[in-house]
C-alpha cells in the first residue's frame, strides 16, 4: 500500500535524508581526515606532501613494533582463552540437570551489578602474579558475564534430543561440547569470538593498571603516550619513537590510523551479526 | 530418561554430581576465574575500614572504622567529585539518549533501502573504537597548534580556541565523543522495535487520512514506547557508570577542575599514589550508589510493567 507523495512529504524526504546524510559525514570526516593527513608529511592541518613515509617510520621503529606484536599476541591468545573459558561454562551452565546451576548463574549475574573495584582487583591481580606479565591482560576479563549469559541461552535453545543420543552413544561430555555444540552454534561464536577481539585490540586500563614496563604496552597505549604525554613534554617513555626527522604530526595520524584499522576490517563482520539482532536476546525490549 | 526435573529433586546429591562430574570440570575454570577475580575484589572492600599494609594484607592490616569515610566526606574534593560525575552523566543522559530515538525514527522514514544501510554502517562503526582512538582524532581536529578547527578560525581571523586544555570545553567535548560514538548503536534497538510494529496499524492510519506526522505520533512513537522506557530505565542503573578510559586519556592540569570523576580520582590517588585504603573507600561510595541506582531502576521497570536487567 503506497499512497502518492504530496509536495510537502517530498520536501520532509529531503529534509530527513539531508540530516541522516550530515550526520553519516559527521561520523566519517574524522576518519576520513587523519587517513588522508596520515599519508602527508606535513605538520599543518592542510593535506599538502603526498608521503608514505610516516607508516615507513613507525614500521621502522622497535617501540611500534613491539607493541604491535603485543596487541596481537593478546588479541589472539586472549581472545582464544576467552572463548574455550566462556564456552565451558557457559555448555556446564546450560545443562538443566547441574546441581547448584542456579545459584551460580545469580553469583554471575551479580558480577554484572556490583564489583570489588579498581583498587581491590589490582591487588588480586598483583597477588596472584601477573603485574607486568601479558596474562594480566588476558585473565582477569577472562570471562564477560554478558557473554557468557548470551551464550548459555543460545546453547539452552539447542534441541535436547542433540546431547541425549550423544551420550547414549556413550560420548564424553566434553567430546559433546567440541563436536556437536561448538560446531552447530558458529554464528553465536563468531559473534562473541569478534567482540572479545574488538576488546581485547582496544585494550588500555588494564594495560595501565597492570602494565608499567614500556616492552610490554599494547599499541593503546603507545599511542596514548604518543598523542598525549610527549606532547606535553611529560615522560621519557617511548622517546626512541620521538626521535624522528621529519613532521611529527603525520607519525601521530599513521599512529592512529594503524591502531584503529583491525576495528574498520573486522567491522563489516561484526555487523552482519549485530544487526540480525542476535545480541539483542537479553537487552529485549 | 531419569533427566527431568521430578526424580532430579530425589536423588541424592553425591549420585548427580558423580553423573555430572565432567560438567563440573568444564565448569570449574570459569567458577574460579569469577571466584578469584570477581568475588576476591568484593571481599577486599573491608580494606575501607582499615588501614591497610601491604606487608600485613588485609587479613592483619589494623582497623580505623570509618575513619576513611568521614575524611572523604569531609574532603572538598568529594564535592568537586560528586559534582563532576553528576554534570556530566546529566548532559549525557539528556542530551545523547533522545537523539538515539530521533535517529531511529528518521532511519525508518527512509525507503530508499541502500541509502538507509549506508547511514546504518557509518554511524554504527565509532562504536567499536578505542577512547584512546576516539581522543586522539580529536586531538588532530582540536588542538591549538595543529588542529583543523582552529586552522581554519584562523583562516577567517578569529583567536585560536583552547579546547583541549580549558575548563569550559571539557564537558561539550566528552559529550559531544559519547554521542559521535553510540548515536548509532544506540539507535539499534529503537529500530528493531520500530521493525515489530504491526503493518496493519500504519495501514489503517493511513486509510483514516493520517499524515506522516500523525503517523509518527499516534503509531509509532506510543508502540515503541516500552521500549524507550525501559531503555531510559537501563541506563538510569547505569547513571554513573562514565567511561574512565575516555575521561582519563583527556584530563589534564587545566580541565582537572571539571574532569575528575570518582574513578579517574582512585587511579591517581589510589593505583598511583598508593592511597589504597581511603581510595577503596571512595570507590566503594560509588559503587553502592550504583548498585542502589541499578536495584531501584529495576524495580521501577517491573513497576511500569518492563522487563529489567534481571
Amino acid at each position: 500500500m503506497k499512497p502518492k507523495k504530496s509536495a510537502g512529504e517530498r520536501i520532509a524526504d529531503s529534509i530527513i535524508y539531508l540530516v541522516l546524510g550530515i550526520v553519516a559525514l559527521i561520523t566519517l570526516f574524522p576518519i576520513i581526515y587523519v587517513t588522508i593527513m596520515s599519508f602527508c608529511d606535513t605538520n599543518r592541518y592542510i593535506p599538502e606532501n603526498f608521503s608514505l613515509g610516516a607508516y615507513e617510520y613507525i614500521f621502522s621503529t622497535n617501540t611500534f613494533l613491539r607493541s604491535i606484536g603485543v596487541s596481537v599476541y593478546i588479541t589472539i591468545v586472549g581472545t582464544l582463552l576467552s572463548m574455550l573459558l566462556t564456552s565451558f561454562m557457559a555448555y556446564a551452565l546450560s545443562c538443566k540437570q547441574l546441581r547448584g546451576r542456579s545459584l551460580i548463574l545469580f553469583l554471575v549475574v551479580f558480577t554484572m551489578m556490583f564489583n570489588g573495584g579498581m583498587i581491590p582487583t589490582f591487588l588480586v591481580v598483583k597477588g596472584t602474579g601477573l603485574f607486568n606479565s601479558l596474562w594480566s591482560l588476558m585473565i582477569p576479563n577472562a570471562i564477560s558475564a554478558y557473554n557468557m549469559i548470551l551464550m548459555k541461552n543460545y546453547f539452552q535453545e539447542l534441541p535436547e534430543e542433540l546431547k541425549e543420543s550423544a551420550r547414549i552413544d556413550g560420548c564424553h561430555e566434553i567430546r559433546i561440547v567440541f563436536q556437536i555444540i561448538l560446531p552447530i552454534s558458529l554464528p553465536i561464536m563468531a559473534t562473541i569470538g569478534l567482540f572479545y577481539a574488538v576488546s581485547k585490540w582496544n585494550i588500555f586500563m588494564e594495560a595501565l593498571l597492570y602494565i608499567n614496563k614500556n616492552q610490554l604496552w599494547p599499541v593503546q597505549v603507545l599511542l596514548r603516550n604518543i598523542i598525549f604525554v610527549l606532547t606535553g613534554g611529560l615522560g621519557d617513555a617511548g622517546s626512541e619513537i620521538y626521535k624522528m626527522s621529519f613532521s611529527d604530526e603525520s607519525m601521530k595520524a599513521a599512529v592512529i590510523v594503524v591502531s584503529s584499522l583491525p576495528i574498520v576490517i573486522v567491522y563489516p563482520f561484526l555487523q552482519k551479526y549485530f544487526t540480525k539482532g542476535l545480541l539483542m536476546g537479553s537487552v529485549k525490549g | 530418561m531419569a533427566r527431568n526435573s521430578m526424580t532430579l529433586a530425589k536423588e541424592p546429591l553425591w549420585k548427580s554430581i558423580l553423573r555430572d562430574r565432567w560438567l563440573y570440570v568444564l565448569l570449574l575454570p570459569g567458577l574460579l576465574y569469577f571466584i578469584i577475580y570477581k568475588y576476591l575484589p568484593m571481599f577486599g572492600l573491608i580494606m575501607s575500614f582499615q588501614d591497610y599494609k601491604p606487608m600485613f594484607g588485609v587479613l592483619k592490616s589494623p582497623w580505623v572504622g570509618f575513619k576513611h569515610f568521614e575524611r572523604f566526606f569531609s574532603d572538598p574534593s568529594f564535592f568537586m567529585l560528586f559534582r563532576n560525575t553528576l554534570i556530566i552523566a546529566f548532559y549525557n543522559l539528556i542530551l545523547y539518549f533522545p537523539f538515539t530515538i530521533i535517529l531511529a525514527l528518521l532511519l525508518n522514514e527512509v525507503t530508499h533501502m541502500k541509502y538507509k544501510r549506508v547511514v546504518q554502517t557509518v554511524t554504527y562503526m565509532p562504536h567499536f573504537f578505542s577512547w584512546v582512538v576516539i581522543a586522539s582524532l580529536t586531538y588532530k581536529l582540536l588542538s591549538t597548534e595543529v588542529g583543523m578547527v582552529n586552522g581554519i578560525l584562523e583562516l577567517m581571523g578569529y583567536e585560536p580556541v583552547n579546547f583541549l586544555t580549558s575548563a569550559q570545553w571539557f564537558r561539550p567535548i566528552i559529550v559531544f565523543q559519547g554521542i559521535w560514538r553510540d548515536l548509532g548503536w544506540g539507535s539499534i534497538i529503537f529500530l528493531s522495535a520500530i521493525a515489530a510494529i504491526d503493518i496493519q496499524m500504519y495501514e489503517v492510519a493511513i486509510v483514516e487520512g493520517a499524515n506522516r506526522m500523525q503517523r509518527l505520533w499516534y503509531v509509532t512513537l506510543p508502540s515503541i514506547k516500552g521500549t524507550i522506557i525501559t531503555i531510559l530505565i537501563l541506563r538510569l542503573g547505569r547513571f554513573l557508570d562514565l567511561g574512565f578510559e575516555q575521561i582519563y586519556v583527556q584530563l589534564n592540569a587545566m580541565n582537572r577542575e571539571v574532569g575528575e570523576i570518582f574513578d579517574t580520582y582512585i587511579y591517581t590517588m589510589g593505583v598511583v599514589g598508593g592511597q589504597y585504603s581511603y581510595n577503596v573507600a571512595v570507590g566503594m561510595f560509588k559503587s553502592i550508589i550504583g548498585i542502589i541506582l541499578v536495584i531501584g531502576a529495576n524495580t521501577l521497570a517491573h513497576k511500569l510493567g518492563e522487563e529489567g536487567v534481571y
